[in-house]
């Protein structure tokens, strides 16, 4: 079983590959929108890649309103 | 498809439509790659009728208000269709809005009964504002067996024991409240009346006709007044099918093409955007001669349709592009806000026809659409069939304010008098669109008069709204703007918040100041934060009510500096 921190880290790894910028500029309470630049259907896709990683699937509406990756990270746990 | 003529409220409409295709189907639920349920025009009666029968046996008088807080599904047009049954009046809210807006529309509305979905039934029942809730009964869909409801009851129990009796309406009767947006003090109810809807769905039926086996995919918010027309009241009154599916992710909308053999979807800017993008990615990767194919056979598509869309034509010269849409789509209709002329080509050129369209919940969905006869992506069309449009206070450029009179507009905002004047204008519903129509009577958009932004996602921004994150700030006094609104400019693109602020005497805008603004601002979520700040050095003007003038405050803004002084957040 993953601890919170090394799900965070794997989130953050993950995001920093698919939307290509450097992971050391990355930090777990960072908004993604913000830090990445992207749309809510970008983040969607995001989900997409996290969900097939992890191997888990997490309905849409589990991420309205989330737009840290801390809490995006929890979300996760929870069903792993 | 019926004659709605013959018709005095959606109800009755529905009514006949449940009994006229009852073998046929209307509705198709999926969840990625499953498809959780079917139900024909017959079995959608069937399970509409008890709840009905329910909502008239626990007291639900004709006329009363009636929520609903649903994802697109099933139980969403089931629950909607049991209100107007029981002669209800409908108050369609955003999913997609926070725990504690729901709770301040839930008030504003008056609704007495909700339809929610467990999960933002759960947000709802954790807000601060929660206890002060004035329900009375609150229906919960697919909540898990042991789940603590918090007084309401189970959706899928809310039976009643007999058969429900139709309470008709008249045409001039309240159908809905649909929230166009605000809240944060400022909800803009719109009341719309059955023969609103009627005649908005007579109009637009002729250029997106349904029939038994059209299909419609809905993903656009039921509540939207886009979804709520083109994905319930037309393909229900002409026999068609709504595929709902419970995910937004690309990849599942774009399977969902070809595995439903979707006749129409209606999509926002943003999402035509992504559908734009996925497809441009497939071209790049092919290898170059097939690249070349592609490009020559587009040419050839373009040759062929710019003076009407020829959906077979380009079928068959496009044929691999096409059948990734299914093969059946006759059409996507984006609305909501500005789509860019070079995406609509795109599609264009491709032979996807994409009627772009313009219209406001006010005026119940839509005011013009572009026919493409011929194509022309830089105007959003003519008016839909009994609109009449009318450019106020036109300019040496012929733009002025969009002023719209139809059977569509609306009846006024609930229980807003003032702001009801100040739209409604001597029978004219103003828009605070800046247009211009042209020679062949097409609508060209310029940009927005009112205090006001759109997002590609289609959601109005209204500044005031998004005040009282900046509350408590140390300023003298502060307020937020839509750039354009202080610096008009003639563009759909771009649009922008601003805070203005004014300092208290002898402050000096300190760093700590900013980090803060700053910070509150990251609070917001991402489409409503200010894209930056303007320090005033002036009080603000104020009414009597010691309210902010904001008309003057602009004016004066606009007179002394230009855009370029406002500093990025």
């Amino acid at each position: 079983m993953k601890t919170i921190e090394q799900t965070t880290d794997e989130v953050l790894d993950l995001a920093a590959t698919h939307f290509k910028v450097a992971r050391e500029d990355l930090q777990p309470g960072d908004d993604f929108y913000k830090k990445l630049g992207i749309d809510s259907l970008q983040a969607l896709e995001l989900l997409t890649r996290l969900e097939n990683h992890f191997n888990v699937e997490l309905p849409d509406y589990e991420v309205q309103g989330v737009s840290d990756f801390q809490t995006l990270a929890s979300r996760i746990q929870a069903r792993l | 498809m019926l004659d709605l003529s013959k018709y005095d409220s959606l109800g009755a409409a529905l009514r006949d439509a449940l009994g006229q295709w009852p073998e046929e189907v209307c509705l198709i639920e999926a969840d990625r790659e499953r498809e959780k349920s079917r139900l024909t025009y017959r079995e959608f009666g069937a399970a509409a009728a008890p709840i009905a029968a329910a909502l008239e046996e626990s007291g639900f008088a004709a006329a009363e208000r009636a929520a609903i807080i649903m994802t697109n599904q099933p139980r969403w047009l089931i629950s909607a269709y049991a209100v107007f049954y029981a002669g209800g009046v409908l108050v369609p809210l955003d999913y997609k809005l926070s725990a504690a807006e729901h709770l301040q529309l839930l008030a504003h509305s008056q609704a007495r009964i909700l339809f929610v979905e467990y999960p933002l039934w759960r947000a709802i029942t954790q807000a601060p504002d929660f206890p002060n809730h004035k329900l009375r009964r609150v229906l919960v869909s697919e909540a898990p067996p042991n789940a603590d409801l918090a007084g309401a009851h189970r959706w899928e129990e809310f039976q009643g024991s007999q058969a429900p009796e139709f309470r008709p309406r008249k045409r001039t009767d309240t159908a809905c409240i649909v929230y166009s947006s605000g809240t944060g003090g400022h909800p803009r109810g719109c009341v719309l009346t059955h023969d609103n809807y009627l005649e908005q769905c007579s109009a637009v039926t002729p250029v997106f006709p349904f029939w038994p086996g059209a299909r419609y995919l809905s993903i656009i918010p039921t509540n939207h007044a886009i979804d709520f027309m083109g994905g319930f009241i037309m393909p229900f009154t002409g026999g068609g099918t709504v595929v709902h599916l419970r995910t937004l992710r690309p990849e599942f909308i774009r399977e969902a093409f070809t595995k439903y053999k979707i006749t129409y979807m209606a999509v926002v800017p943003l999402i035509l955007k992504n559908l734009q993008r996925g497809l441009r990615e497939r071209f790049s990767a092919l290898p170059p001669f097939k690249k070349k194919m592609l490009d020559a056979l587009i040419g050839v598509n373009r040759a062929f349709t710019h003076g009407k869309p020829r959906p077979g034509l380009s079928r068959k010269l496009l044929k691999d592009v096409h059948s990734a849409f299914g093969g059946g789509l006759q059409a996507l209709l984006v609305g909501g806000a500005f789509t860019e002329p070079a995406t609509i080509e795109f599609f264009h050129d491709i032979g996807i026809p994409i009627y772009n369209g313009y219209g406001c919940t006010e005026a119940c969905t839509a005011i013009t659409l572009n026919d493409l006869r011929p194509f022309r992506p830089d105007t959003v069309g003519r008016p839909v069939r009994g609109m009449e449009i009318r450019i106020a206070q036109p300019d040496s450029d012929g733009i002025g304010e969009v002023a719209v009179r139809s059977k569509t507009v609306m009846s006024g905002y609930l229980d807003d008098p003032e702001m009801t004047a100040e739209t409604l204008v001597d029978g004219w519903l103003m828009t605070g669109d800046l247009g211009r129509v042209n020679t062949e009577g097409h609508l060209q958009l310029f940009g927005r008069k009112k205090n006001m932004i759109v997002t590609a996602e289609g959601k109005n921004i209204y500044p005031e709204d998004i005040e009282n994150k900046f509350e408590g700030a140390a300023v003298k006094e502060f307020c937020v703007f839509a750039a354009n609104y202080i610096w008009p400019q003639h563009s759909m693109t771009g649009e922008q918040l601003v805070l203005v602020f004014h300092l208290e005497p002898g402050q000096s805008l300190s760093d700590a100041l900013l980090q803060d603004l700053a910070r509150r601002n990251a609070q917001l979520l991402n489409y409503k934060r200010v894209s930056g700040y303007v320090a005033w050095d002036q009080d603000f003007p104020r009414n009597a009510a010691m309210k902010i003038r904001r008309v003057i405050l602009a004016e004066q803004i606009g007179k002394k500096l230009d855009r370029a002084a406002m500093v990025s957040l």
